[in-house]
């Protein structure tokens, strides 16, 4: 593996400092990458791939239609954080999330922080993720957002920013964990030596949140409730079930019979407590929500309103990550708990501020312009990649619908080397980490780090040919004995 | 455990064997057409029928050749019972209930579907037929072997098993009727030199020849019908298929042995206590393909009754359950319909 010349092209990067000196905690990756034989790593990586193609480790894509199912690229590289520069990365995680639970139980219940103007009410109420059936409704526990996936990038001067708080049905953690068990496969030895924070708990976590928020004390049966095997993520719904040895049940193998939720079995029907959902809510209850729905179950969220079911997450959750309500997050943390976010939003300009839409509309060539309420990459705009043609169709759009538009300026995010043929180029990089919310806070250490394969992209999103790499948290004096 | 998730078992195991044994039904044709001094002019069409799927041939391909069979039996994806067709209905049940099975019993069955669906398999099949059709063998026997050593014998192990024993009871009756075509033209030399060697064959297709010799010696029709029809040793005999399929349908039930509570376990045991009183010299003067054929009716009848007690449940809710998921056109529906349709075509496209 060739690593002399690789440039990092004066971008921040993840392995490398600003003179081309490994970083210190990465100096034990180096060292192995240079002690293997030649063509060794090269065939590390194939190997690597093939065992995605045997295990099945796949995505759907849709545009290309039903059941085309792909692997999501793997860099055998890891991402390296440090531990400290971790740490600040927790904290930051698990105080967004304790707020955004209050905002959350406070939007849905009292709405003091609308009645106090710190949050708009208009921009609450006009969001398309605020569900009216959750008015008034305190979920077990008292928790909403049991599961985020917040996405962090880094910006040119080191720093991690939140790029957006994922508090629906986030995915990608079943990557994490595949990826380390084929990180420990391929280079073995690195893994009894080193000082790399482990992920194995996290199956065992999820569960514990899942029967912890069971509205039966003494039953305490979860299901993870999957759209079914053409959804995109169906491979995560059925190794998160599979890792957590409970039941992976479809719409259709549910019935909600005396306002609770119950399964077709073999021998009749069985009543299920908590749903690990990764349905959407739009498509939960056609009874409540969108009518058109197969995918769900009639009456599911008369069982969760009669306090007879845990849904996780909890309906109504997708107001708070709203991307025109994630501009408010650092009000709302000061709001709830009187401190100073730790972890900075990037700067947004909403469409919906008059002097903000201006300045949109006049710079709409530097600025990343997105939907409010999409994910997965679809249907935002990078100006400095935009035709003219594109730009006037989005200044067309959010001139018609501003309360749907926000812009950020294009970050300068940062990058890690993957392994191109026999060298090394770099790639672009952003990092979700998972937090669990509980009987307390949990962030698994590392996250996802997604990687825009294609030369020069800033689109990190499997859908549009992104790729992974396994994150090590490592201690700042390298991970060694 | 969920019906859905029984039914998709119970099929995973189902068209895995089948597989298996298409593997087996062109082997032993492979086989006799090696071995045999006489040429058969027409041995390829008879093996196209017994799978089923004659019209289906007919109407893509000009001649009944060995390549045109094998290609269609074996590659074909527009044929729903050929090895690849199979393959993908086990992959894609399979993958709707990876949570419920073991991952090394998953990744095996992902594995044979590649081994079968590679551009390199229809090489293979071409230059190699006998290694291509070893390897399908021994990819199932693998996925019966790794399931049953990393997976808990509990329900849905049993729903795996009872698949596969029925599926290969219906396909050890079906190798029996190769034999019945391919001697058509000579029954009255039964018991003939060249007799003997055919049913040698036989019996090494499926597997049977060694502990048929331990048993019995020389080779004689009536030995070979007894030993594949009514052994309870052996684990190809329909006999010891059908004994250990009640075993695991009993161990679902939690029904005493002997005894039964739904129409599944009343007919199963019927069919079992049939064979197991049987006399081989009363079949084969009765004629071996009408005892064959009716066997079969009665085992697809079991094969309805199976879908109706435990995957019921899954029409309960009506046009809503029916309506399901996005995978509902392709994988219950496939079933069900396979459930009571299928095994009739396929006992329908025998008689023609």
């Amino acid at each position: 593996m060739i690593i002399e010349g690789y440039d990092s092209g004066g971008w921040f990067d993840e392995i490398f400092d600003a003179g081309g000196r490994p970083r210190p905690e990465a100096q034990l990756l180096l060292d192995i990458i240079h002690s293997q034989p030649e063509g060794e790593f090269e065939r590390l990586q194939e190997t690597a791939n093939a065992a995605l193609v045997n295990l099945g480790i796949t995505f759907n894509v849709y545009s290309d239609g039903a059941g085309v199912e792909r692997v999501l690229p793997f860099d055998i590289l890891p991402r390296v954080v440090r531990d400290d520069e971790w740490d600040h990365i927790e904290r930051g995680l698990k105080q967004r999330i304790y707020a955004l639970n209050l905002f959350l139980q406070d939007v849905y219940n009292d709405a003091k922080i609308l009645r106090a103007g710190v949050v708009p009410e208009e921009l609450v109420l006009s969001a398309p993720s605020y569900r009216e059936a959750c008015r008034g409704l305190t979920p077990p526990q008292g928790i909403w957002c049991h599961i985020t996936g917040t996405d962090l990038v880094r910006d040119k001067d080191g720093a991690f920013y939140v790029l957006e708080d994922n508090l629906r049905c986030p995915s990608g953690v079943s990557y994490v964990l595949e990826n380390r068990r084929l990180m420990k496969q391929t280079f073995p030895d690195l893994f009894a030596s080193s000082l790399v924070r482990s992920v194995d708990d996290y199956p065992s976590k999820l569960l514990d949140l899942l029967s912890f928020i069971s509205p039966r004390p003494d039953h305490r049966r979860a299901a993870v409730l999957t759209p079914g095997v053409y959804n995109s993520a169906y491979f995560e719904h059925s190794y998160l079930a599979q890792q957590m040895g409970i039941e992976l049940v479809e719409g259709r193998d549910l019935i909600v019979i005396d306002d609770a939720a119950h399964m077709r079995t073999t021998r009749g029907l069985e009543r299920v407590d908590v749903l690990y959902r990764r349905i959407d809510d739009d498509f939960l209850d056609p009874l409540t929500f969108n009518p058109d729905s197969m995918l769900g179950v009639p009456g599911l969220m008369r069982a969760y309103k009669s306090g007879n079911l845990g849904l996780v997450n909890a309906p109504g959750t997708g107001v708070a990550d709203d991307k025109v309500i994630y501009a408010f997050v650092p009000q709302i943390i000061r709001y709830y708990l009187g401190e100073e976010p730790i972890l900075d939003n990037v700067p947004t300009y909403l469409c919906w501020r008059e002097d903000d839409m201006a300045y949109v509309l006049e710079h709409m060539s530097e600025l990343v312009v997105k939907p409010a309420n999409e994910s997965g990459g679809y249907g935002l705009l990078v100006g400095p990649q935009a035709t003219s043609e594109e730009l006037d169709d989005f200044r067309g759009r959010v001139k018609h619908n501003p309360r749907n538009y926000v812009a950020q300026p294009t970050l300068a995010l940062s990058r890690a080397p993957v392994i191109v043929g026999d060298h090394l180029e770099g790639r672009h990089v952003d990092l979700r980490p998972y937090i669990l919310y509980g009987r307390d806070l949990y962030v698994l250490p590392g996250g996802l780090t997604r990687v825009a394969l294609k030369k020069g992209s800033l689109v990190v999103n499997s859908s549009q040919g992104g790729g992974s790499k396994d994150t090590w948290v490592v201690s700042a004096r390298g991970p060694q004995c | 455990m969920l019906s859905r998730v029984a039914e998709a078992i119970y099929w995973m195991a189902r068209y895995i064997e089948r597989a298996e044994n298409t593997a087996r039904y062109i082997d032993v044709s492979l086989n006799m057409t090696l071995d045999a001094p006489i040429a058969f002019s027409d041995q390829w069409q008879p093996l196209v029928s017994i799978t089923g799927n004659l019209d289906g041939f007919q109407a893509r391909y000009r001649t009944a050749d060995r390549d045109n069979v094998i290609q269609f039996l074996a590659l074909d994806r527009e044929n729903p019972s050929s090895i690849v067709s199979c393959l993908s209905k086990a992959r894609e049940n399979a993958r709707s209930i990876r949570e419920a099975i073991s991952s090394e019993t998953w990744e095996q069955v992902n594995r044979y579907y590649l081994l079968v669906s590679s551009p390199a398999a229809a090489r293979r099949v071409r230059e190699n037929p006998a290694s291509f059709f070893a390897d399908v063998k021994l990819y199932s026997q693998l996925i019966a072997g790794v399931s049953d050593a990393t997976t808990s014998h509990d329900e849905a192990w049993n729903f795996m098993r009872l698949g596969r024993l029925l599926e290969r009871a219906d396909n050890t009756s079906r190798l029996l009727d190769v034999k019945y075509y391919l001697l058509l033209p000579s029954v009255e030399e039964v018991g003939g030199a060249v007799d003997d060697m055919e049913w040698s064959i036989l019996l090494r297709s499926a597997t049977a020849l060694v502990m048929y010799r331990r048993k019995f010696g020389q080779i004689s029709p009536e030995q070979v019908v007894e030993f594949l029809l009514l052994d309870t040793e052996f684990p190809r005999s329909i006999l010891f298929c059908l004994l250990n399929a009640e075993e695991s349908l009993h161990a679902i039930t939690g029904t005493p042995p002997g005894s039964y509570r739904n129409g599944v376990e009343r007919r199963l045991g019927q069919l079992r206590s049939e064979l197991a009183y049987a006399q081989v010299h009363d079949i084969i003067s009765q004629g071996l393909h009408e005892y064959l054929d009716g066997f079969q009716r009665l085992l697809n009848g079991i094969g309805e009754a199976i879908s109706e007690t435990f995957f019921g449940m899954q029409q309960l809710n009506g046009a809503m359950a029916g309506a399901g998921g996005p995978t509902s056109d392709v994988l219950s529906g496939d079933q069900s319909q396979r459930g009571a349709g299928w095994h009739r075509g396929y006992a329908g496209d025998l008689r023609q």
